[in-house]
């Protein structure tokens, strides 16, 4: 028995590799690369001046109390984010997971929201609560409700985690779904045969079992409520009230695509792309701990 | 066999493709922002132009909104690739005048191109925001508007208000009646919050918003705009926001439906607005003038406009050039001006468009249309009403709307407000210096 492929060929197994090895060199490596030296240039919109200024760009944004506060806001949407979603379609999913009559039918509705794209997901919430085109905006007015996300930073910001997180909770039901229909129902069944009751099978037995699931979900929410919110936000509030709903990937599209400060934004994406590295690295160091596979 | 039938057919059609433009004629890519009846006066006038001679061929293609196109053309550009008109909205004006080098000024073009040109023809008080501070045209005018008050007429009865206000106090004290008469979630607002608060206002009550002319003397300008007067308007705000008597509608024209749904009767917006109030409001409605502060000397001034230019983009050839100069001439055509106005609403750019169109009796209808140009030529523009010529205006606007909504929040008083939107906005204009092309 041969455990292991063996290549007649040396040059096979590159040969296979490469088309792999060239579209990540070519769709991330090579990208990354240029922001990293157009981080490092001060140039005009149109490439027609260049000059070289070494870490200017990084320490302007050090220097601005309004980079940090970008940062800080980005995690606490990130966190307000996935944890609302993932609690959410959590409880969705162990509901769907009953056997009901319909319930494929419930189960599929449930996902449908997944196939939206986020700038429709925003403009789905506009129609509903914006100040002034909203519907339900126009009765919460009428009803006395002083609703302006306008000009209410908190309301905006509520406002864009609810949609952002609406947005996630039919990826994240579908793999929580998938997880618990994967839990041998013996294991619950001599739970409950043992006395316990529902919630204590549920914390004591699914939950432990389902803990590579989220631990998969909470990667990817964070990853998601970092970078693809971006549509959600300028659809709904271009990062206003204030600063009260720019995060950090909102204030590279601003700063580099409207503003023409590549440097700045090329800056801003390089740190991004730094903080994102090591907030994976710290989940697969130590969340992955208490994960029991 | 099939080789060689192949390879003459080949040389065939190599022979038609390098031999055409000998004889065809030269095409013009007119990139721009334009949508609905707008797009069709766009495309009306490109067909006009192709019928009208048979030498050169205008393609016009429709980018995105204003800040897409802009984006498109610059990377267009770094490409080496660029169209050779470009419509760039008002706010672009400083970035593509930096980028010397990137554009053909369009006085440049006429005088290269030995096409008929005077300056004089057109309107200065809208040409004067795309001219150097010599007067020398940079870029040509193309849609034009300004900001005007869109006053719900019924709303005014119902609240018993005989005339139209014409200052901000009576503005103030009119919303006041019209919330007590029933409108009391928004007595009035408006959108484009900086355009219409600051800029106009500043330009409208002949006071700088930045030093340098409005930087139109040269990159190294300072904002100014947190005088008393900008001060005291945006306290009024703060104070009216409170009630609701004035109630924040956003950034952009977002809240331009408050108007058209009979939410707030009084509105201070684009004057572009027409075709919307037009289609929706269904009240009796008219477009006055911006108010003024009676106590400030000289108000009013002129207002400053907005909408967009046509940019000719550099690096292509005499002949492209010289095609692209006669469709300008075309385009300022006096019939053809009035036909743009009638057709979209925006300015006539020409002193005998606007005199014909006011012969023929067009404003006796509509009043409204011809607000704009009142206020544009309401009296001769000076240093602090031609316009405005600030660099990463887009990015300054956006840094303003954040601290006058900080302001109306109640977070920051009106004064700490606007001096810190000038000291946030002087900095990005140092850097956009450093990064401008000398």
């Amino acid at each position: 028995m041969q455990k292991q492929a063996i290549f007649q060929s040396k040059l096979l197994p590159y040969a296979l590799v490469a088309p792999q090895l060239a579209i990540v060199l070519i769709f991330f490596y090579w990208p990354a690369a240029q922001a990293v030296i157009q981080s490092f240039l001060l140039q005009d919109a149109f490439g027609l001046s260049t000059a070289f200024v070494w870490f200017e760009n990084y320490l302007e944004l050090f220097k601005d109390p309004a980079y940090f506060a970008a940062i800080v806001r980005t995690f606490a949407f990130s966190f307000a984010i996935a944890v609302s979603s993932l609690s959410f379609a959590l409880l969705l999913a162990v509901m769907a997971d009953k056997p009901l009559r319909g319930s494929t039918l419930y189960r599929t509705l449930l996902i449908w929201p997944y196939a939206v794209a986020p700038p429709v997901v925003g403009v789905l919430w506009v129609f509903m609560l914006h100040p002034s085109l909203g519907v339900l905006s126009r009765y919460l007015r009428a009803m006395g409700v002083d609703w302006n996300p306008l000009l209410d930073g908190d309301q905006a910001a509520a406002l864009i985690i609810l949609a952002a997180a609406w947005k996630q909770i039919s990826y994240n039901f579908l793999f929580f779904l998938a997880g618990l229909q994967s839990i041998p129902k013996s294991v619950i069944e001599a739970a409950a045969i043992d006395g316990a009751r529902p919630m204590r099978r549920f914390w004591t037995v699914i939950f432990p079992l389902l803990s590579p699931t989220i631990f998969f979900l909470l990667v990817i929410n964070i990853v998601y409520a970092f970078f693809d919110t971006f549509g959600i936000i300028d659809t709904m509030t271009r990062g206003g009230p204030g600063k009260a709903t720019e995060t950090l990937v909102y204030k590279v599209y601003t700063d580099g695509l409207l503003g023409g400060n590549l440097g700045s934004s090329a800056a801003q994406s390089v740190i991004l792309m730094v903080i994102v590295v090591v907030l994976t690295g710290i989940q697969f160091r130590f969340v992955e701990r208490k994960v029991t596979y | 066999m099939v080789f060689r039938r192949l390879g003459a057919a080949a040389a065939a059609a190599a022979t038609l493709v390098f031999a055409s433009p000998a004889f065809a004629v030269t095409e013009i890519q007119w990139w721009h922002a334009m949508t609905g009846a707008n797009n069709d006066v766009i495309v009306k006038l490109a067909n006009d132009f192709n019928a009208s001679q048979s030498d050169y061929k205008v393609i016009p293609t429709y980018k995105g909104g204003y800040a897409d196109t802009m984006n498109a053309g610059i990377a267009a550009f770094r490409a080496g690739n660029a169209p050779h008109i470009m419509q760039v909205f008002e706010v672009g004006t400083a970035t593509m005048m930096a980028a010397t080098g990137a554009v053909k000024p369009v006085y440049k073009l006429m005088a290269d191109a030995g096409e008929k040109f005077d300056p004089s023809v057109y309107l200065p008080a809208i040409t004067g925001y795309y001219s150097t501070s010599k007067g020398e045209m940079l870029s040509f005018p193309f849609n034009s508007s300004s900001t005007v008050m869109w006053v719900n007429l019924d709303a005014l009865k119902k609240a018993n208000i005989a005339e139209i206000p014409k200052t901000w106090p009576q503005v103030f004290e009119d919303a006041k009646k019209l919330k007590a008469a029933g409108y009391t979630t928004c007595g009035f607002s408006g959108s484009w919050v900086t355009w219409v608060n600051l800029e106009q206002l500043s330009a409208w009550h002949n006071v700088p918003l930045a030093s340098k002319a409005n930087g139109f003397d040269g990159f190294d300008t300072v904002l100014e705009f947190n005088g008393p007067l900008q001060v005291k308007h945006l306290e009024n705000l703060v104070e009216l926001q409170k009630d609701k008597t004035y109630d924040y509608a956003g950034r952009t024209n977002t809240g331009e439906g408050r108007f058209t749904a009979g939410e707030c009767p009084i509105y201070l917006t684009s004057s572009a607005f027409f075709g919307n109030v037009k289609a929706q409001a269904k009240f009796n409605f008219t477009a006055a003038p911006m108010p003024y502060y009676p106590d400030a000397k000289g108000a009013p001034q002129n207002s400053i406009i907005g909408g967009a230019s046509l940019w000719v983009m550099g690096g292509k050839s005499a002949e492209e050039y010289k095609g692209v100069a006669k469709f300008l001439t075309f385009l300022s055509d006096t019939d053809r001006q009035i036909w743009i106005h009638k057709a979209s609403g925006y300015l006539p750019i020409t002193k005998a468009a606007y005199a014909k169109a006011k012969e023929e009796g067009f404003y006796k209808d509509q009043p409204y249309l011809e607000t704009p140009l009142l206020e544009l030529t309401n009296k001769e523009p000076t240093e602090n009403s031609r316009g405005l010529r600030l660099g990463n205006m887009v990015q300054l606007r956006d840094m303003w709307s954040e601290e006058i909504e900080q302001a109306l929040a109640g977070k920051k008083t009106a004064k700490q407000a606007l001096d810190s939107a000038v000291e946030r906005g002087n900095q990005m204009l140092r850097q956009f210096e450093k990064t401008a092309v000398h």
